[in-house]
């Protein structure tokens, strides 16, 4: 550890209005090392990287890269000076090609066709699967990420910058993704990947930078950590990582999906022969590949997709009623007496106004109560306090724009305002997405309080170590249709993966063959 | 030492910072020093361009403002009808709906209240004129606004362009109309209407003796509205609607608020309110109709509200302003002392406003110069 580090930063701050994002961090990375940065949602991992990548320039502080001071004030002079970022939101033109995307924004000319053969060879070098002739938007998420790492590549980048690069892929694709990363560190450059995902640290790192609220904690060698050391470097204080499972305390069908077809603007079937039953006292998780049909399923439960065909058929818990809710809107569901509560994945763009306080977004579901032409905000701004106090959100007042809120306490707000409906169905997209372990236990927790209240929960879930954690049943969903139902308890995440994708190249017109449970 | 001067070449003077938030005697104080520094600017620009002496134009200015009481009446009512405009835009802008057609919708305003005028009397009751005359302007600004809402509503059609589209027509029928209703056919001018009997004008609130008699009523209808849109807006259920479509329409969908039915209702307001200034012009302020009678209005206004953050009472501030400014303008180019004319004095107003709007970049933002580093080594 004596040679001279390939990146050192020294006293870097870095303030945003009167937010600290990084204070006095210092930090070295290694040639031929996996530098894991792990720390929770707003601890300034980004910010800090982005300093370095010249998206941002630090108030204060120095950046050496092989021990020479460097200043970086823009992506170019990053490049200039090999380091290259992979950002979480790819930065790619949709309708040009791979290679025309790698070579876009390179000065001097050049000719396409040598750039395309480079990029064949960096491809093959670091076992890549890459057409460099395909249109980006013909491309999957994983190809897209593809695209970004080589591109950082092609500009000799040796110091790279991922931003959670897994949090878009399926568990294989992040194996083949740590695959590609380790044969770059034994051509000896320097991996830095930003994360808060504990066992990828672990079975990726040399070492591990912890960042807590902007501060650096500590490094520590990954051989020598574990899931409790490094959980409490991150939160700061020791937590329990187990979710409490219980077993479904009398289930009764609550909810009855049956053949449902539903084809978006273009034609295209995106739900297909989906058929499923959500049942009270249960938590039925919905895994699958983003985009796979999670967000039309439950729009179309909530009334807010157009259904071609098939039944939705809610059981009326006091009255055994059924009640047909198939191109019904949201307020004729909720006319019916469906008590349907819907957490939906785009929190600010729908479920919340991001410019409205919290007490006017508590109002949104209940203002057109009572006959009056005006607004009562009491009880929003009572349940609004209620809300803030039990749940612990943290917010200078109830009048405060949501806006302007963390991600988690955002979050927080819209579960608590869906939960406070006394929900009997509750639905919940990707509720955890970019939320730190403590607000995403806390959900957690919120769940299983309803599953215990005897609310038939459905959580579409990403991670999948959550997933198999948390729910009693299941279901698998790929391109549209069902891939398989799995035991909660039993299933394991790569049984789980695997149905992920068996149906993704499947053609849309096939009937399904297998709608097992 | 000379890596360090070399980093100080390199490292750039000062880095812009979104601001979190702000207290408010700061962005007060931000503002006061634009409009300050923009006096200043101007004094120097007439200084160095024409040699005039700046505080003999000011003092124009604020004379031709408020140097006597018909001037303060005139002021305080067009800041009404500016203000009228503007509240009638704000509710389309809140929702988003870019509403550029309050031209059009004032002129049918006040076409249908200039009919109303011309031919009611002797058929209907005196009083029976206002009974027809109020609705029909609200309902010819209502309809104007109304045709771009549906296409908007139905087939998501830009409604920047249709609205702005619909001005040529009814300004162009406004023409049409002074051409046919002309008191000596093809002169184009339809005269004052009903002069001696006053059929369908607004009363007079006042003695004689009183100079804002003709003023007070447009001034006061005016005042009202900005409560009442006010109040609508922040209070009322419908007002709450305006606000969640604007902001997300996923959101308004997500809550089962019908997207459409807001959509429709809000534009008919805001027309009809657009008709309502066009009821005062010709009821209140003119009495008959011209084909400038608008009076830019429709499209000052978005100045109004944008610059007031769509705050109907900070918008009877932002066209004061306005109209303050315009009157001082005239008042520059027509001093016989001053030797400017109109352009300059539009110059003036133009460099005044950009400050007041250009330092909302410095109430959102502030810049930090480099800081002196030491003990780099």
């Amino acid at each position: 550890m004596d040679k001279i580090p390939a990146l050192e930063l020294k006293n870097i701050t870095k303030t945003f209005g009167s937010i600290v994002a990084n204070k006095d961090v210092c930090l070295t990375a290694n040639k031929g090392e996996i530098l894991a940065i792990l720390g929770e949602n707003g601890s300034g991992k980004t910010t800090l990287m982005n300093m370095i990548s010249g998206i941002y320039f630090p108030d204060a502080g120095q950046i050496f890269i092989n021990g020479r001071e460097v200043v970086i004030t823009s992506p170019k002079d990053a490049f200039d000076n090999g380091v290259g970022m992979i950002h979480q939101h790819f930065k790619l033109v949709d309708v040009l090609t791979a290679a025309e995307n790698i070579v876009l924004g390179l000065e001097g000319r050049f000719n396409l066709k040598t750039a395309t053969k480079e990029v064949a060879s960096i491809a093959q070098k670091y076992g890549f699967d890459i057409d460099p002739m395909k249109k980006i938007y013909e491309m999957s998420v994983s190809e897209k990420q593809t695209v970004e790492i080589i591109k950082v590549l092609y500009r000799n980048a040796n110091i790279l910058i991922l931003d959670e690069p897994t949090a878009v892929l399926t568990p294989q694709e992040s194996d083949k993704l740590f695959d590609v990363l380790r044969r770059m560190k034994e051509e000896g450059k320097t991996i830095i990947i930003i994360t808060h995902k504990l066992h990828e640290v672990l079975s990726l790192s040399d070492r591990v930078a912890v960042l807590r609220k902007g501060e650096y904690i500590c490094s520590i060698k990954t051989s020598e950590a574990d899931e409790s050391i490094l959980t409490e470097a991150m939160v700061g204080k020791k937590i329990s990582l187990n979710i409490e499972r219980k077993e479904p305390n009398n289930p009764v069908d609550r909810l009855v999906v049956k053949d449902l077809q539903c084809l978006n603007r273009e034609g295209v079937h995106v739900l297909q022969d989906v058929s499923f039953t959500a049942r009270s006292g249960e938590i039925l998780g919905i895994a699958g590949i983003a985009g796979s049909g999670q967000r039309e399923l439950l729009e179309a439960i909530a009334g807010l997709q157009h259904i071609s065909s098939g039944e939705i058929t809610y059981i009326d818990p006091k009255t055994d009623k059924h009640e047909n809710l198939r191109d019904k809107t949201p307020v004729q569901i909720r006319q019916l007496g469906v008590r349907l509560s819907f957490v939906p994945e785009d929190r600010l763009g729908m479920g919340l106004v991001g410019n409205m306080d919290i007490v006017d977004n508590m109002m949104l579901r209940s203002y057109g109560k009572g006959k009056s032409v005006f607004l009562k905000r009491k009880e929003p701004r009572d349940l609004a306090n209620e809300i803030i106090n039990s749940l612990e959100v943290v917010t200078p007042s109830a009048s405060t724009a949501v806006r302007k809120l963390s991600g988690g306490n955002v979050q927080k707000v819209l579960v608590g305002r869906e939960i406070a409906s006394t929900p009997t169905v509750l639905m919940a997209a990707y509720p955890v997405r970019g939320l730190d372990i403590n607000s995403s236990y806390m959900i957690y927790n919120l769940l299983n309080q309803q599953k215990a209240n005897g609310v038939a929960v459905i959580f579409v879930g990403e991670d999948l170590d959550v997933l198999v954690e948390l729910c009693d049943r299941i279901m698998v969903i790929g391109s549209g249709r069902i891939a398989g139902f799995v035991d909660g308890r039993e299933a394991t995440k790569e049984q789980i993966g695997l149905l992920m994708t068996k149906n993704v190249s499947k053609p849309h017109s096939e009937k399904a063959e297998e709608v097992t449970q | 030492m000379t890596a360090d001067k070399e980093k100080k070449v390199r490292d750039p003077l000062f880095h812009i910072i979104k601001r979190g938030s702000i207290v408010w005697w700061k962005s007060a104080l931000i503002r006061v020093a634009a409009v300050l520094i923009a006096l200043i600017v101007v004094a120097l620009i007439t200084l160095l361009i024409t040699g005039q002496n700046p505080i003999e134009m000011y003092k124009a200015m604020v004379d031709g403002a408020v140097g006597n009481e018909l001037r303060i009446w005139n002021l305080l009512q067009d800041t009404a009808l500016l203000l009228i405009v503007g509240l009638a835009l704000t509710l389309s802008f809140k929702m988003r709906f870019w509403n550029i057609g309050g031209q059009g919708q004032i002129i049918m305003g006040a076409i249908a209240a200039t009919a109303c005028m011309k031919f009611l009397p002797g058929k209907v009751p005196d009083f029976a004129i206002y009974l027809i005359m109020i609705p029909a302007a609200l309902i010819a600004g209502g309809i104007w606004a109304l045709i771009p809402g549906l296409f908007k509503a139905y087939l998501k059609t830009n409604e920047t362009l249709f609205t702005l589209m619909m001005n040529y027509i009814a300004l162009n029928f406004a023409a049409f109309l002074t051409f046919r209703w002309s008191k000596n056919s093809g002169n184009n001018v339809i005269g004052i209407i009903n002069r001696k009997t006053h059929e369908g004008w607004f009363p007079e609130i006042g003695g004689n003796g009183f100079v804002g008699r003709t003023f007070l009523l447009n001034v006061l209808i005016v005042f009202v509205m900005m409560l009442i849109v006010f109040v609508y807006l922040k209070y009322s259920k419908h007002g709450y609607e305006i606000s969640v479509v604007g902001e997300s329409e996923k959101t308004a969908r997500y809550i089962g608020i019908n997207v459409k039915k807001v959509i429709i209702r809000t534009v008919i307001i805001s027309g009809a309110i657009c008709g309502l200034a066009g009821l005062i012009l010709v009821g209140g302020v003119h009495h008959t109709l011209t084909t400038d009678i608008e009076g830019g209005r429709g499209f000052t206004a978005i100045i109004v509200s944008w610059m007031a953050h769509f705050n109907p009472l900070y918008m009877a501030l932002t066209s004061f302003l306005i109209v303050f400014l315009e009157k001082g303008a005239i008042q520059v180019a027509s001093s016989p002392s001053l030797n400017l004319d109109d352009n300059f004095a539009n110059i003036v107003t133009g460099i005044i406003i950009l400050f007041i709007i250009g330092c909302e970049f410095f109430i959102n933002y502030k810049i930090v110069f480099r800081k002196k580093k030491g003990g780099a080594s």
